[in-house]
């Protein structure tokens, strides 16, 4: 089933980690396998943060040796960035197996992502200037609390809880989905991508790399192609109703916007608060009463729509 | 099934325009024979309640059936007025209530609110989610703003309104009553609708009354398209004069009146129904 939700501020920025959390364990009914965030920071930072893994959360709990292996993957990964010239301003042990190192980089996104990746187990989570993308396994309650997000101040976030259909109970094909290797994109979806495979092999052939084997990623991989192409967010949003098969309803946020699209069949519920100060939307109204508690008037974008909204 | 009986010429459903012909063979019309005086009749077991006597419920931190067991055992008490305070949007608030009660909602509800009720007269002060009212067989319920997907999916009987505007598939496989909906309504409306009315007075998404059996839908604005075997049917004034009378006991003004209004039927290109069993028709065949 799985849920979405998203929120973007208007008019400033807010506790997003808070108001993202609540939304989620208000939809936790809806898929209690794994819990995302992304987050974005307010505008103006300089450096740029990145969230990556070195194993998933089972694979600590398999083997004798496996704790020495992440910290011989983590030294393997430092190396490489320094390499690369990469300079780590700061550290934070998220959990044993992911990290968020605040960085200084100048240099070609791609190589830097892909330099690293390379070293087996190891996934970059998200790269940007405003992005912060967090996923693992559990509810909103457990990973909020894990990742110690109910500080985190911004101007948007998009959040998604997970019931696991088409595959596996990990970190790995959790959501959020960094547009890799793009800054500050990501992306959320409920629902099911019937020609995932096709287009999938379509892109692979044009060298973009894919690390589950969750549909959703496709999504994910399918926006950063079509802006790196020089469309818009929303140019990109109106593609996929007509590219993409299935039924599916999904957001995607950048550093600055935060976007949705419903397939035509509209079989994926999407609920929508707008106002001047705050745009919400989720899979259900009961997340957006959980941010919102006084009386508002909410609605259901029809089948094929697009909205993208500023922050 | 005591006291059901086969009326497929005449019955109280056919004289009041529910449906316009008797199906025949294998899919048989099966009527509760109720007589004139028993319409609106209550369950064996049903408590009889006083509307002047009223309770409120507080909603707020609550789970769904502990409010609903909360009205039952209200009901069970002689209250006939009862008020449900914050309701936040929780999912299949009101459900299954099988008695004459006067249900007041005052907020927002979440997906499958007053689903297989038979008989309440419910009002919501705000919106609600996915399949409101689903089952309904008897009773009134009124939305005050706008409601999502599936509004009314296999509505028996009653009548269900929503003032604003409603998502996609509204009125799926209704089976009766009256859907009335106060703005537009989305994609495939009255999928595979088989009795009933169902009035918009907006805008209606693409494949309106797609696949639909039998059934009146009529609609004061445009549909983006028609579905399969939905086509144009001439409005007579006893449309008009059923459409004004409805339309005024909940207080709903379409612009243009109902004049403008154009009403949708079955094309009945789709039916097939006979009277041979499928092993028989290998036989024919």
């Amino acid at each position: 089933m799985c849920g979405i939700a998203g929120l973007i501020h208007r008019d400033g920025t807010a506790n997003i980690g808070k108001e993202m959390t609540a939304m989620l364990l208000s939809l936790r009914h809806r898929g209690p396998d794994s819990t995302g965030y992304a987050l974005y920071g307010g505008p103006g930072r300089n450096d740029y943060v990145m969230r990556f893994k070195v194993a998933e959360q089972e694979d600590t709990k398999k083997g004798f040796d496996i704790h020495d292996e992440i910290k011989r993957r983590r030294a393997l990964v430092e190396e490489r960035m320094k390499s690369l010239g990469v300079n780590v301003l700061a550290r934070e042990d998220a959990t044993e197996y992911a990290y968020r190192y605040r960085i200084q980089y100048d240099g070609d996104m791609k190589k830097l992502a892909d330099f690293i990746e390379d070293v087996p187990k190891v996934e970059i989570l998200s790269f940007g200037h405003a992005l912060e993308l967090i996923k693992d396994l559990g509810d909103a309650g457990v990973v909020s609390g894990q990742y110690r997000l109910d500080d985190f101040t911004g101007t948007h976030a998009i959040g998604h809880t997970r019931m696991a259909t088409e595959s596996d109970v990990d970190i790995r094909s959790a959501h959020p989905y960094w547009a890799y290797p793009y800054n500050d994109i990501a992306v959320v979806h409920n629902g099911q991508i019937t020609n995932y495979w096709a287009m999938r092999r379509e892109f692979e052939r044009r060298g973009h790399r894919f690390m589950s084997n969750c549909d959703s990623e496709l999504l994910a991989v399918y926006t950063a192609y079509n802006l790196d192409q020089g469309a818009s967010l929303e140019d990109s949003l109106k593609e996929s109703i007509d590219d993409i098969d299935g039924v599916f309803t999904y957001l995607v946020a950048t550093k600055d916007q935060l976007g949705m699209a419903k397939d035509t069949m509209a079989a994926k519920p999407m609920v929508l608060y707008e106002s001047d100060q705050l745009v919400a939307l989720a899979s259900e109204e009961v997340a957006i009463r959980s941010v919102i508690p006084h009386e508002i008037d909410t609605s259901d974008p029809y089948d094929g729509v697009v909205r993208v909204w500023q922050a | 099934m005591a006291g059901v009986t086969t009326k497929p010429k005449s019955h109280v459903s056919l004289e009041m325009g529910m449906h316009t012909e008797a199906l025949a063979g294998r899919s048989q019309q099966r009527f509760f024979d109720i007589s004139e005086e028993n319409v609106g009749y209550g369950y064996p077991d049903a408590p009889d309640v006083d509307f002047n006597k009223r309770a409120e419920v507080d909603c707020a931190g609550r789970e769904p059936r502990d409010i609903n067991l909360e009205i039952r055992s209200l009901i069970r008490q002689g209250y006939g007025t009862i008020v449900l305070n914050n309701p936040g949007a929780k999912h299949s608030l009101a459900v299954g209530i099988l008695n004459r009660l006067n249900l007041i909602i005052k907020g927002s509800c979440g997906y499958f609110a007053c689903g297989l009720i038979d008989g309440p007269n419910v009002r919501i002060s705000g919106r609600v989610g996915w399949a409101c009212g689903e089952n309904m067989l008897a009773g009134t319920i009124v939305i005050e703003k706008n409601a999502g997907s599936q509004f009314g999916a296999a509505l028996r009987g009653g009548d269900l309104v929503c003032k604003g505007s409603v998502g996609g598939r509204t009125g799926v496989d209704q089976k009766g009553g009256t859907i009335i909906v106060g703005g537009d309504t989305g994609a495939f409306t009255g999928f595979m609708m088989q009795r009933g009315r169902m009035v918009i007075c907006g805008d209606a998404g693409k494949n309106l009354g797609d696949s639909m059996y039998d059934g009146t839908i009529y609609i004061g604005g445009e549909p983006v398209s028609l579905g399969v075997d939905a086509v144009w049917a001439e409005m007579t004034a006893g449309d008009r004069e059923w459409l004004a009378r409805k339309l005024k006991i909940y207080d709903i003004k379409p612009a243009g009146g109902v004049d403008k209004f154009r009403k949708i039927v079955a094309g009945k290109q789709l039916w097939n129904y006979d009277n041979l069993e499928p092993s028989e028709k290998k036989l024919v065949l």
